[in-house]
């Protein structure tokens, strides 16, 4: 096949007719060009199949909210509040949603304003308003290599130049952050802002430590950089001691407690309630703030008040014992995914072995899976879709240059059950196996073997972290020189 | 038009290809509706016997692209069946589709294809094959494209720039087929030539006729890999392509001679390069089931030769009697 796209999913049905794409072509945005629909794309359609085990979504397990729970708080809702939740409601969100955002963060020993808050249609919609605000075309944005694989489209359509820093055990390095910034600024260049997310990070599942994130926070003043600090799974942390957030360390370092001026802090109900309230929110200094409200009301005026009275009448709700009742159910989501996570690393441990390493993560949802550098995840998944039914994201999804991480893989073991998670992981190790001996026969070798790695936590065992900071096991640290990755970049 | 008839389109499947299968088959839907035949929409799964069966078609529209569509797997069931059906039959699919083997037949009828070698997964880990990767190498020169046998997707076709680089690019390949194709890279321009049968205006039996040519220009000369290449947005479609008249008749002749080879019907793709320096063409694969969007290759030649959609659609649909 020497013209794929002619054949593939791109070019069927997707190859403009000459003529047609002459009539769109001068209408098209610049930052459209920006926008690519990949073949990658195509194929993670095919993992929504049913006969599919799917270890590819970002998912949470939704199925563990009590029906008669959802059915009392919305009928409560339509029954109190008929003509408030049919109408539109403020930009920047209700009040008694704002309480509930308020208590969350409170939870994770963040102090905010009220009304500092913008209640947003899901975490995403901040990473898209905060570019919408601060990225003109060209403009820098520093993100972690790998980075959220949503937040690449956004980054794309604004037409930002991102500089990607490898994270290791401890998250984003921040001795290699300034060293990029002092490149950048021999080139006259200044990112408009920092992103990050330091808590079990998705995709790679790491956590920053204390002092980086120290550090971070007076980088970001010495150099006066905004920091957009992305923390969805901030409250489901499986062990160890939550780590204050950055918003926070900002706020402290100021001395007054509830208000930042570098941090942007992105929040979301998707985690630890549903994402199909589509909710998040962002917690930001003034003039930001001021910034975003304008560009939510250009983007859906606000979000959906049917939802957010659902969100304001389900935090209102208490225990028995008098807590809240939604603490309760956080709780019971951490037992349910860290049973779950233990489940994966040792099916891992089981069935990709030696032949892999992987990131140990201590909350959130994923895994990090790194293999020999030979294969290249994003020809492994349909394979593994075609022989095997079951399916990851492939590493090459969390980097801008869409080419980097080929060689990994992010796999979700929250939204699936314990007996998928075993029989996905073993197929998928089956698949990888194949690989390596076909590798072997090539190059007439037994393949390389792969880096020592650190034995992932076993299931049960996970009372005592082994290491106080160390959440993962070592990383990859790629050696690429900034320009062949500025070259991947533009 | 011609009477009307109660068609099935098949779409969809569970191919790569799927959503733009099922964009094809929206297409050819409203097309047969608007000629004033019954639509039956019919997307191509478990329950794909039972539902032919059960639909009562009279004929069935294969806008089926991915493996299932066009290796000849769907042709079978409904020769079985005794349902009609367009395009290609089941012999044709199997040659157009395995790429190795209808490399073969071009070669054997001197069709210029560009030079290649072939590997069977089997015979690496079986025969010890893999020791003939450097003797490949050497006979075809570098840098080399890599590319699954059969199978449609863009993410399975490498390029080798070197000996290196080989073993990573056949296993890549090798996850969308047992059977990998090595071939030359041959650096030039990217054209497709469409044929149609019954275009000649006469109706059916005129015979098959290459419509005008289309040229695909990437945006950017450099390439990295044939992913980025073909990205939406990177490629611009010229047709008919800016050749010299020469040039075009030859690139037609050959798309013909390629059709009748395979022994195709109804319609087909065959894809070429234009060779930079020597202007010798190469061709290199057929499409026995070419995109149906309105934006696709074949209806845009279509309609730079003023055949309208529809006609087209009418056409394709004519093919299932005249075989």
């Amino acid at each position: 096949m020497g013209k794929p796209t002619r054949t593939g999913p791109e070019g069927r049905g997707t190859r403009p007719a000459a003529h047609e794409l002459a009539r769109y072509e001068a209408l098209f945005a610049t930052r459209t060009k920006g926008m690519k629909s990949s073949a990658m794309r195509e194929m993670m359609a095919l993992t929504e199949r049913p006969d599919v085990i799917s270890l590819a979504g970002g998912l949470p397990d939704t199925s563990t909210f009590p029906p008669e729970r959802f059915a009392k708080l919305m009928s409560a809702v339509a029954a109190e509040s008929t003509a408030r939740a049919l109408q539109y409601g403020p930009t920047e969100g209700m009040r008694v949603t704002v309480d509930a955002i308020v208590e969350v963060m409170a939870a994770e020993g963040t102090l905010v304003d009220p009304e500092s808050v913008i209640v947003t249609t899901g975490g995403q919609q901040v990473i898209d308003l905060v570019c919408k605000t601060l990225i003109d075309p060209g403009d820098v944005i520093v993100a972690e290599a790998p980075t959220y694989p949503g937040a690449v489209p956004t980054f794309s359509a604004y037409q930002a130049d991102v500089e990607q820093i490898d994270v290791d055990e401890e998250g984003m390095p921040i001795d290699e952050l300034e060293r990029t910034l002092d490149r950048l600024a021999s080139e006259g260049r200044r990112p408009k802002f920092i992103y990050t997310i330091p808590n079990f990070q998705n995709p790679a599942g790491v956590t920053m430590s204390l002092p980086r994130r120290r550090r971070l926070v007076e980088v970001a003043r010495e150099r006066e950089l905004l920091v957009l600090e992305d923390n969805p799974y901030g409250l489901l942390r499986y062990e160890g001691e939550a780590l204050p957030t950055l918003y926070s360390l900002d706020a402290e370092s100021l001395g007054r407690a509830g208000a930042t001026d570098l941090v942007i802090y992105l929040g979301t109900f998707s985690k630890i309630l549903s994402p199909g309230v589509r909710l998040g929110w962002a917690v930001a200094p003034r003039p930001v703030l001021e910034k975003l409200n304008l560009g939510k009301q250009g983007a859906d005026l606000c979000s959906s008040p049917v939802t957010q009275m659902f969100v304001a009448a389900y935090f209102g709700e208490r225990a028995r014992d008098g807590r809240p009742a939604w603490e309760e159910y956080v709780e019971s989501l951490r037992e349910l995914y860290s049973h779950r996570k233990d489940v994966m690393l040792e099916s891992l441990q089981e069935h990709f072995g030696d032949s892999a390493r992987w990131t140990t993560p201590r909350g959130g949802l994923f895994v990090w899976a790194t293999l020999d550098e030979r294969i290249d995840t994003t020809d492994l998944l349909p394979l593994a879709l075609k022989s095997d039914g079951v399916a990851f994201v492939p590493g090459r999804a969390a980097y801008m240059d869409g080419r980097r991480g080929s060689s990994s893989m992010r796999l979700n073991f929250a939204g699936v059950s314990e007996q998928d998670i075993r029989e996905g992981i073993r197929r998928i190790g089956r698949g990888v196996r194949d690989q390596l001996g076909l590798l072997g026969s090539l190059t007439g070798s037994h393949p390389l073997p792969a880096p020592p790695q650190q034995a992932p936590q076993q299931a049960g065992g996970s009372d005592e972290p082994q290491q106080p900071l160390a959440d993962v096991v070592k990383l990859p640290r790629r050696e690429d020189s900034p320009q062949a990755r500025r070259r991947g970049e533009k | 038009m011609s009477s009307r008839r109660r068609v099935a389109v098949l779409k969809g499947g569970r191919s790569l290809e799927r959503s733009v299968s099922l964009r094809s088959g929206a297409q050819v839907q409203d097309a047969l509706t608007g000629l004033g035949h019954e639509v039956v929409a019919i997307d191509v799964g478990d329950t794909f016997v039972p539902d032919m069966l059960e639909k009562g078609a009279e004929v069935a529209f294969v806008a089926l692209h991915g493996r299932e569509g066009e290796d000849g797997t769907v042709q079978g069931l409904l020769e079985a069946l005794s349902i009609p059906y367009t395009g290609s039959g089941q012999a044709a699919c199997m040659r157009a589709t395995d790429k190795l083997l209808a490399k073969l037949l071009m070669r054997e009828a001197g069709i210029p294809t560009p030079p290649f070698h072939a590997l069977r997964e089997d015979a690496i880990k079986e025969l010890g094959a893999g020791a003939a990767l450097e003797r490949i190498h050497e006979d075809i020169g570098l840098p080399l494209v890599v590319k699954p046998a059969r199978g449609g997707s863009a993410l399975g076709v490498k390029f080798a720039s070197d000996a290196q680089e080989l073993p990573k690019a056949m296993v890549g390949a090798f996850s969308y087929d047992r059977t990998v194709l090595l071939e030359r890279y041959v650096r030039g321009r990217d054209l497709a030539v469409s044929v149609l049968e019954g275009a000649g205006g006469a109706g059916e039996g005129s015979g098959p006729l290459a419509l005008p040519v289309v040229e695909a220009v990437p945006r950017e000369e450099e390439f990295y890999d044939y992913e980025s290449r073909y990205e939406i947005g990177m490629t611009t479609f010229v047709c008919p392509a800016e050749l010299p008249e020469e040039t075009t008749a030859r690139a037609q002749e050959l798309a013909v001679r390629v059709y009748e080879l395979l022994g195709c019907h109804g319609l087909a793709r065959v894809d070429l390069m234009l060779e930079r320096g020597t202007e010798k063409l190469w061709v290199l694969e057929t499409n026995v089931v070419p995109g149906m969007t309105e934006t696709s290759l074949l209806p845009q030649a279509a309609d730079a030769a003023g055949i309208s959609f529809e006609e087209l659609v009418e056409r394709i649909l004519a093919s299932a009697w005249s075989r």
